[in-house]
């Protein structure tokens, strides 16, 4: 699929959707939204560019691998799941800082976690969909 | 506490990334961990000794009971000493008998698993952590049978031990449950409050049947004996640290920790007994005439398994005593016999028992420690053996007077077996003439005949100061057993009296089968006919039965159509629905209190239907999954409508790449073919509306009955408050049930990793052709 038009609008749209995404994994403890959905709309920012530019050059916008994304993803949500064990609390207490963040709102552990599987979706989704779409060619 | 379990696992963790760096002669530093260890436990001594019990609680998984509660009793403390300071002697030896391995980092990885876990056994209060690590020792015992990776036999060895003993695992997790249950808590020490409970309950013979299951399994105890000689495939050091001193003491530790517990019915008593007492028999016997040194040994510390089993169930005070004692003793004559076993192993290539002899010349040290060991073994005076044997004399004489005989007799034939097992290991290879083969012959680095040399050494020690183990250790490991105070003196001296002279006798006798050289009589058809006697013709029976029926069972269901997998799926999943129907009994709809249809509603299911027909009737594929993701679009549009705004995205994001996916894939499939027969056609149409169908009928069965659990009020009442969130559906995603998000995300990658690895494989061998 070679469009130029597709290929321009990606360029842009890549960055929007990204920041998109991000909206929404911050806004999800207060309105609809979620590291899941998050990484599912970061992802599709990601395949859209490589419909457009082809797999290639969007991995060279990620520059690593999405596969390195699957153990960072997943060590952040299992530290903040285990941090507070080193405090003496039971396993996924959710540990807040005193006060309110100005945009995020209330921080916590539970916020991590869902950084945590924001990343790890889009490790996963990009890891699947890359690695056929490179077997297919 | 914690600190003592973590450490070796954190060192083992370590080792993965920087495990190239110790390869060579600096492993020898990994022995630090060990020693460290070991002293904090002789600080605790005085501590200990003087009857306190050491408690260190983390909360875990407080919700249901379980967490990382370790308690340090004598007991504990008689186990934990022998982990870590035998392991500290096993870990330098290893060092050179493993110098220049490949995988020595990877060895040295197993060890301080396997030493951390059978810490965390031992110290731990709560019966699911001590299962946890019960297993974790299994695996590691696995790893390390099984390092000679590259030969079929240690790998078969391998296999059995982990088999038998995981196996043995399954029920003693049955048992401790069932045990918690009753007892209301999987707290060990609340446990030890409500054994009276325990033994009355209705469960206790079962829970005593699979407890012991466990205990047997791990310390190989007749029928289960057979994985122990199958382990000596190991590495010398590991026979030595885990199959003699430690790992397979668990399941004694085991039956020591649960006598207060279950103990002192008949049913433990005579079960302890009779299993306890054939086992030493018959390996004292069988141990006799096997020509290979580490078979010698295999028996000789299956019997003694059988000894400590065996005075667990004579349950008097002397016999704790005496299983206190001898569980040292044995660990001090065993080990140093395995090493020395393995020393002449490394140094002259073999371990045939009719070959060896005169290696005093060339390996003097070797020689002493091995003689010093032997003697201990004998049970000779002024030995820590000998204050051992002496004890397991006097608890069978003083038991209840009619068996008293019977069971000295049993004890005193199993020691003669003993004695000549441990002369036969200690003395053959190294008295007699000297054999020219072994001629270029040395001693080994001194990292290989000290470490057997202190632990024979300490034999003699004890035997000298028997008190001073009495006092500091036995005593307490007594009270640990029996949870009453017993005062503990050991002498070397009892006065001329019965146990002295039947001490002598077995001497006497030991020393004359070890002349008559049993391991002669091999080929005798009784001796053949002691081997088998063994139930592994069964087990290797109900292998082949298990392995027959995976097979049959795998080709059914396992059948690589992923057509036939989702139709077994949808239809194990509509006999359970229909089943919880049919439970739930009738129920009517009560059609007023549903929404009025709106014209959204129609037109949706419209696209709906129309969709659904397109997919069914198109003849390309690419309609077909065209098709499909309208269906999920309209679905996404319905939750829109009924306010379910999270669902609705996440709908639709997903739809968009599983479109995206199956256009991908599409590439790789063969053109769209029609080969669907009608049967099979009518066949999916029933499967595929029965389930609509009894989905449907389980969403309205759940509206009749909104009110009987309150979860969704619970949630949304403690959201904001709990989880300091408005958003109800991620709160409950990320804090609620967390656990579940955890455990899906970890499912998601390894789908991912799978479907990286596998296309990544197919693409590099077709980039071989």
């Amino acid at each position: 699929m070679r469009s130029t038009i597709l290929k321009t609008a990606s360029q842009y749209l890549l960055p929007i959707l990204l920041l998109f995404s991000f909206f929404l994994l911050i806004r999800g403890h207060y309105s609809p939204g979620g590291g899941f959905v998050g990484g599912l709309v970061a992802s599709i920012a990601f395949v859209l560019h490589s419909f457009a530019n082809g797999v290639e050059n969007t991995m060279k916008i990620i520059r690593y691998k999405p596969l390195s994304l699957i153990p960072i993803g997943l060590g952040l949500a299992a530290v903040s799941m285990f941090a507070p064990v080193f405090i003496g609390k039971p396993v996924m207490t959710s540990l807040w800082i005193p006060g309110q963040i100005p945009v995020f709102g209330n921080v916590g552990t539970t916020l991590f976690f869902d950084m945590g599987v924001y990343v790890l979706v889009v490790g996963v989704v990009l890891t699947i969909l890359f690695t056929i779409s490179l077997f297919s060619e | 506490m914690l600190f003592t379990v973590s450490l070796g696992l954190i060192a083992a963790c370590l080792l993965v990334p920087f495990g190239k760096y110790l390869k060579n002669s600096k492993s020898i530093l990994l022995a630090l961990i060990p020693v460290v260890l070991f002293l904090y436990f002789v600080q605790r001594i005085p501590d200990v000794a003087s009857g306190r019990v050491l408690f260190e609680n983390t909360n875990w998984v407080p919700a249901l009971g379980i967490n990382l509660s370790f308690r340090l009793d004598g007991l504990s403390l008689l186990f934990a000493l022998l982990i870590t300071g035998i392991g500290s002697l096993i870990f330098v030896y290893a060092s050179s008998y493993l110098k220049g391995d490949k995988f020595l980092d990877r060895f040295f990885g197993y060890l301080l698993l396997f030493m951390s876990a059978m810490l965390g056994l031992v110290l731990s209060n709560n019966v699911i952590v001590l299962f946890i690590f019960w297993e974790l020792t299994s695996i590691s015992s696995f790893f390390l049978i099984g390092f000679n990776n590259d030969n079929a036999e240690s790998r078969k060895s391998a296999l059995t031990a982990l088999a038998i003993t995981g196996l043995g695992g399954f029920f003693l997790l049955v048992g401790l449950i069932l045990a918690g249950n009753v007892a209301g808590s999987y707290s060990i020490g609340d446990m030890l409050s409500q054994a009276s409970v325990i033994k009355q309950s209705e469960y206790y013979p079962l829970i005593v049947v699979f407890v012991l299951l466990g205990a047997f399994t791990k310390s190989a105890q007749y029928p289960f004996h057979f994985w122990l000689p199958g382990a000596m495939k190991a590495p010398t050091p590991v026979s030595a640290y885990l199959h003699s001193a430690t790992m397979v003491k668990a399941g004694i530790f085991l039956m020591a920790r649960f006598t207060p517990i279950l103990g002192g019915t008949p049913l433990w008593q005579y079960t302890l007994m009779a299993f306890g007492g054939f086992t030493m028999l018959y390996a004292a016997s069988v141990s006799l005439f096997k020509k290979d040194m580490k078979g010698v040994l295999a028996y000789s510390t299956i019997s003694a398994l059988g000894i400590l089993t065996f005075l667990l169930g004579l349950g008097t005070h002397e016999a704790i005593i005496a299983a206190t004692v001898f569980i040292v003793a044995h660990a001090l004559y065993k080990a140093p016999l395995f090493l020395i076993t393995g020393i002449v192993d490394h140094e002259t290539g073999t371990r045939d028992l009719s070959r060896l002899s005169g290696l005093r010349k060339v390996m003097l040290p070797v020689a002493i420690a091995g003689g010093l060991a032997a003697l201990s073994s004998a049970g000779l005076p002024l030995t820590f053996g000998f204050i051992g044997k002496d004890l397991i004399y006097e608890s069978t004489l003083h038991f209840t007077a009619n068996w008293a005989w019977y069971l000295t007799a049993l004890a005193v034939v199993t020691n003669i077996g003993l004695v000549a097992a441990g002369f036969l290991v200690g003395f053959k290879p190294f008295f007699g003439k000297e054999r020219e083969e072994f001629g270029h012959v040395h001693l080994p680095s001194h990292l290989m005949w000290v470490p057997p040399l202190i632990l024979a050494g300490l034999g003699l020690f004890f035997g000298l100061l028997p008190d001073l183990a009495g006092k500091f250790i036995s005593e307490a490991a007594v009270k640990g057993i029996l949870q009453t105070y017993v005062p503990v003196e050991l002498k070397i001296w009892h006065g001329f009296n019965t146990v002295l002279i039947l001490s002598l006798i077995t001497l006497a006798v030991g020393a004359l089968v070890y002349f008559t050289n049993p391991t002669k009589l091999q080929k005798n058809k009784a001796v053949e006919w002691l081997e088998y006697l063994r139930p592994q013709f069964f087990f290797t029976k109900l292998f082949f039965w298990v392995k027959r029926f995976a097979t049959i069972y795998t080709n059914y269901f396992h059948n690589g159509y992923l057509r036939s997998y989702l139709i077994k799926i949808i239809i194990f999943a509509e006999i359970l629905l229909i089943y919880e129907l049919l439970r739930g009994g009738p129920f009517s709809i009560d059609f007023s209190r549903l929404s009025p249809i709106s014209f959204y509603d129609v037109a949706i299911v419209g696209i709906l239907i129309g969709a659904l027909y397109k997919t069914l009737k198109t003849s390309s594929r690419l309609t077909a999954v065209v098709s499909m993701s309208v269906i999920g679009y309209a679905i996404c549009l319905i939750f829109v409508i009924y306010s379910a705004p999270d669902l609705a995205m996440t709908q639709f994001t997903i739809d968009t790449l599983t479109s995206v996916l199956f256009v991908l894939v599409l590439y790789r499939l063969p053109p769209f073919l029609k080969f669907r027969i009608t049967k099979v056609m009518i066949r999916d149409g029933v499967v595929s509306v029965l389930f609509g169908v009894l989905l449907g009928a389980i969403c309205l069965r759940v509206l009749q009955e909104p009110t009987r659990y309150n979860i969704s009020d619970f949630y949304a009442k403690y959201a904001y408050t709990l989880g300091k969130g408005k958003n109800v559906v991620n709160v409950i995603l990320v804090d609620f049930r967390g656990f579940d998000t955890m455990f899906e995300i970890v499912v998601l990658s390894v789908a991912a990793i799978g479907v990286y690895s596998l296309l990544k494989l197919r693409l590099k061998s077709s980039e071989k052709e």
